[in-house]
C-alpha cells in the first residue's frame, strides 16, 4: 500500500475543496493507504474544535475525528493558525500543529502528493 | 540518503489570494526540513512563476507601506538568499508588457549570490518533468 500526502489551503466554509480533500482521504484509507493531511492558510480552519453543524455549511469535524482514529495524521500550519486566532486550546484533539517544513518532510516518502486548491 | 525535489508552480497574481506567498514560504521551509528526516535525506524546491503568477515578481512592491505586511518581493529575495531556483516565464511576462528590467532577479543587497531566471516556458516545463512532485498555487 502507498502513502498519500494531501495539502489543502482552502477554508472549511467558502468552497468545497476541503470537503473534496477529506473525501479523498477517506477513500485512500478505505483502500488501505497511509495518509498525511496538511492544512495551511485558510485551511487551518479545519483544525478548530467545536464546529457546529448547519445544513448550509460544510461540516467535517466528525469525519476528521474518524480519520484521525483510523491513523490519518492531520497537521495544521501553526503560524497560519495563530495568525487567525486558532490557538492550541481550541484545536481539535489529535490535530497536530507544526511549521511548514512538516509538510515538505511528509512529501519525502509519499508516493503521491496532492496539493488541493486555495481561494 | 536521498533527495526529493518539489516543484512549486505559482499561477495566481499577488495579494488577490494568499497562495503565492504560501508557495514561497513553503518552498523556503525546505531549509529546515532536515529536522524531520533521516541524516543525509533532503527535500529541495524549485519555484516557477507562470501565467498571472509572474506579477508576483514585479519590483518595488509597497505592501508594507499600504497594508503593513511583508511583500511578495521580500519573500522572493529571501528565497534567493537561500539559493532556491526561481524561474519566471518569459512569454507570460511579455504578455503583460513586462521585461527582465521590471522583475526581481536578485537580492544583492542581502548578499544573495543566486539570481532568478527569466526563461521560456519550455524550460519551466522541463523542470516540471524532472521534479518528484508538483504543487500548484
Amino acid at each position: 500500500m502507498g502513502k498519500l500526502t494531501i495539502g489543502c489551503f482552502a477554508s472549511l466554509v467558502g468552497s468545497l475543496n476541503l470537503d473534496f480533500a477529506v473525501k479523498l482521504a477517506e477513500a485512500a484509507v478505505e483502500k488501505g493507504h497511509k495518509v498525511d493531511f496538511w492544512v495551511s492558510g485558510n485551511g487551518t480552519m479545519l483544525s478548530i474544535t467545536d464546529q457546529r453543524s448547519f445544513k448550509d455549511y460544510s461540516y467535517l469535524q466528525e469525519r476528521v475525528k474518524n480519520l484521525i482514529s483510523k491513523g490519518v495524521t492531520f497537521t495544521a500550519c501553526e503560524a497560519c493558525a495563530e495568525a487567525r486566532g486558532y490557538h492550541k486550546e481550541n484545536t481539535m484533539e489529535g490535530f497536530k500543529r507544526h511549521s511548514m517544513d512538516w509538510y515538505l518532510a511528509s512529501t519525502f516518502d509519499a508516493d503521491r502528493v496532492l496539493h488541493i486548491g486555495g481561494e | 540518503m536521498a533527495t526529493k525535489r518539489l516543484g512549486f508552480i505559482v499561477q495566481r497574481p499577488p495579494y488577490k489570494s494568499e497562495n503565492p506567498k504560501l508557495a514561497i514560504t513553503h518552498a523556503i521551509a525546505t531549509q529546515t526540513v532536515e529536522i524531520y528526516l533521516e541524516e543525509g535525506d533532503l527535500v529541495t524546491a524549485d519555484i516557477a512563476f507562470i501565467g498571472d503568477g509572474v506579477l508576483n515578481c514585479v519590483k518595488n512592491q509597497k505592501s508594507m507601506d499600504h497594508y503593513g505586511i511583508t511583500s511578495t518581493e521580500q519573500h522572493l529575495k529571501n528565497a534567493l538568499l537561500l539559493d532556491l531556483n526561481i524561474l519566471i516565464c518569459k512569454e507570460d511576462l511579455e504578455r503583460f508588457g513586462l521585461s527582465e528590467d521590471d522583475v526581481v532577479l536578485d537580492a544583492e543587497e542581502f548578499g544573495a549570490e543566486t539570481k532568478a531566471k527569466v526563461v521560456p516556458f519550455s524550460e519551466i516545463s522541463k523542470m516540471m518533468e524532472e521534479v518528484n512532485h508538483l504543487l500548484f498555487f
